[in-house]
């Protein structure tokens, strides 16, 4: 099958699995039904269940989905790493301690507005962090500081919060481990507003960055010949995809891999131009995190699997399958 | 494009010795002007100086009297082809899109390649004769193939000038040649080629004017008769080696001595930490 081909299917599948999270679930919908709904008509069951319910849903895992795996294209990209992720710069670390702290102090349940808060704040605090590091050592912005950087902040962050669970009781442990596994269980309008507020915008600017990202991934020194202002690129991206990350581990918990899958599946299909790399990853994120949200709300039903176990259990057989094939070409 | 380099002075952070001192030269256009020195003596940290990949802490450069301060990246990548020693290639691409990035700079912001950036990349593959190794992956490629690929990169940015650091030092001797009587027919059309190689008799065949680096200053400058001096080249690579003229190019030839063979006809270059040659042999 040639590239384009191979492009076209995927996102077809992509686009016909994206709105499959309106039809599935306790009571089942025919696209019918959820179309009137959409259109201004319906029962007033079914206006409830799509409108309040399962559209926020998908919307959000939608998002956030998207976002993941094209922050995680990006951090491949700019660490010239096709196993980098996310999540690789402390910034779910630093979201953790935010939330877990505004757990254990009571300011928050798991479903209060102050908890997104409360990890968005510990998300940037990480990202500063980080990105001081970083560029201390001279103005230019070392790479290679800022993963080792990340990992560290991300150790030291881990060990905030075991100890903050290790002193708190035990239904704040079960909140914050519940969190830190991601969920999308609490989506609603609100939520949605606030993951597109951040995403959406951020997400423009890395898709404008497509061709700098494609240069940088062959060397910044390379890049720079090419005609690459190399510095700024790496700032904005870096800013932009740690944003992404930051706005969705706030709203709705750590989802792992999604962000390292998506993107380096999507290298050995569509190829590594981040010119089609990059928007493909957000429609195939969006599309995996909705599926994703759908099996977790379906298959235990009515005790729902955290969304974050769902991705992990299909998102590491994928990884493992494409990862054999890739090395026995 | 004309190159000029005044009074350069490059420090790396936390180095006590600068890695270049007080190194001038003029590269006039349509010129093929080779950089020679042992490892380590300031070549590559020349060419990436001049590259603006590296900055300088006294000196100045100017590219067609303009200093580089002026250029911006896009438009001196339209000016400037250049191949960097070594680059990672983490991900799956095949050699035609990595010649493609020679365009970049050639593009608006969001357009993608035209019918003319498509005509400089197949005339800057088959320049390099790379054109049948278009849609492999460049992870499959051997390093001499790779080479070319890269060189056709720095071809399709159809530039002025380029700058090549060693870019012939994993080819063989026919692609080597290849490459050189490109390098040489691009300066004959007026681009200016700065060299940078080990290779002292490609050097000596091929360029205009040689410059040679020692511990990050300039031990000559000139035509390749001139700067392949013997006495020159053995101080400065601390080994004897002996010039002959070549009977079939009429160039220079460098030959260095080994250990066991005594010192032939012509003259010796005297290196002080050498071996002594006179008294080597049975």
């Amino acid at each position: 099958m040639t590239r384009r081909r191979r492009l076209a299917a995927v996102g077809l599948v992509a686009v016909l699995v994206l709105p499959l999270g309106l039809f599935v679930g306790s009571v089942g919908l025919t696209p019918g039904e959820v179309l009137a709904v959409l259109l201004g008509g319906g029962t007033p069951t079914h206006r409830d269940l799509v409108l309040q319910f399962r559209l926020p849903r998908l919307l959000l895992a939608s998002i956030l989905g998207g976002g993941l795996a094209l922050a995680g294209a990006t951090f491949q990209a700019l660490l010239r790493n096709p196993l980098a992720e996310p999540y690789i710069l402390g910034v779910s670390g630093g979201a953790a301690v935010g939330a877990v702290t505004a757990l254990a102090l009571g300011w928050a349940g798991l479903a209060s507005w102050s908890l997104p808060l409360a990890a968005f704040a510990g998300a940037l605090l990480a990202i500063v962090l980080v990105f001081r590091v970083a560029t201390a050592a001279g103005r230019a912005l070392d790479v290679r500081v800022l993963l080792l950087a990340g990992v560290v902040v991300g150790a030291f962050f881990s060990a905030v919060i075991s100890f903050i669970l290790a002193v708190s009781d035990a239904r704040t442990i079960r909140s914050a481990v519940l969190w830190m596994m991601g969920t999308t269980a609490g989506a609603d309008w609100r939520g949605v507003a606030v993951a597109a507020t951040y995403t959406i915008p951020a997400a423009l600017v890395l898709l404008s960055l497509a061709r700098p990202l494609n240069a940088l991934s062959v060397g910044e020194e390379t890049a720079l010949y090419l005609g690459t202002e190399v510095e700024r690129v790496k700032r904005i991206a870096f800013a932009a995809a740690s944003l992404v990350t930051a706005a969705g581990v706030a709203v709705a918990g750590v989802i792992g891999f999604v962000g390292l899958v998506v993107p380096h599946a999507l290298r050995f299909v569509v190829g590594s131009d981040h010119r089609i790399l990059l928007p493909m990853s957000f429609l195939v994120g969006a599309a995996f995190l909705t599926a994703a949200d759908t099996v977790a709300r379906v298959l235990l039903s009515p005790t729902e699997i955290p969304i974050g176990v769902v991705t992990a259990f299909v998102g590491v057989p994928i990884f493992l399958v494409l990862l054999r094939r890739s090395t026995l070409r | 494009m004309r190159i000029e380099v005044r009074n350069l002075t490059v420090r790396y952070p936390g180095a006590d010795i600068p890695a270049l001192q007080d190194v001038s030269l003029t590269v006039p256009p349509g010129t093929l002007f080779a950089v020679l020195g042992p490892n380590g003596s300031g070549k590559s940290t020349l060419a990436r100086t001049i590259l603006g990949a590296v900055r300088p802490e006294e000196g100045e450069i100017l590219l067609d009297e303009a200093p580089l301060g002026s250029w911006s990246r896009r438009r001196m990548a339209r000016a400037v082809g250049a191949v960097a020693q070594s680059e990672p290639l983490p991900f799956p691409m095949t050699a035609r899109e990595l010649v493609a990035m020679g365009r970049y700079a050639h593009l608006g912001p969001l357009a993608s390649e035209g019918g003319a950036d498509r005509e400089a990349i197949q005339a800057a593959l088959e320049r390099c004769d790379v054109q049948d190794l278009a849609e492999r992956r460049v992870q499959t490629l051997s390093g001499g193939e790779l080479q070319r690929v890269r060189i056709a990169r720095a071809l399709a940015q159809q530039p002025r000038a380029l700058v090549l650091d060693e870019p012939t030092s994993s080819l063989d001797i026919r692609h080597e040649m290849a490459i050189m009587e490109l390098l040489h027919g691009s300066a004959e059309c007026g681009i200016t080629v700065l060299l940078i190689t080990h290779h002292l008799d490609l050097a000596s065949r091929f360029a205009d004017r040689i410059l040679l680096l020692s511990e990050g200053r300039v031990a000559a400058e000139g035509p390749p008769g001139d700067v392949l001096d013997p006495t020159v080249l053995g101080r400065v690579y601390r080994w004897p080696v002996v010039v002959e003229l070549d009977a079939l190019t009429g160039s220079p030839r460098v030959v260095p001595v080994r250990r066991s063979t005594p010192p032939g006809p012509a003259t010796t270059g005297g290196a002080a930490n050498g071996p002594d040659t006179r008294e080597a042999g049975p």
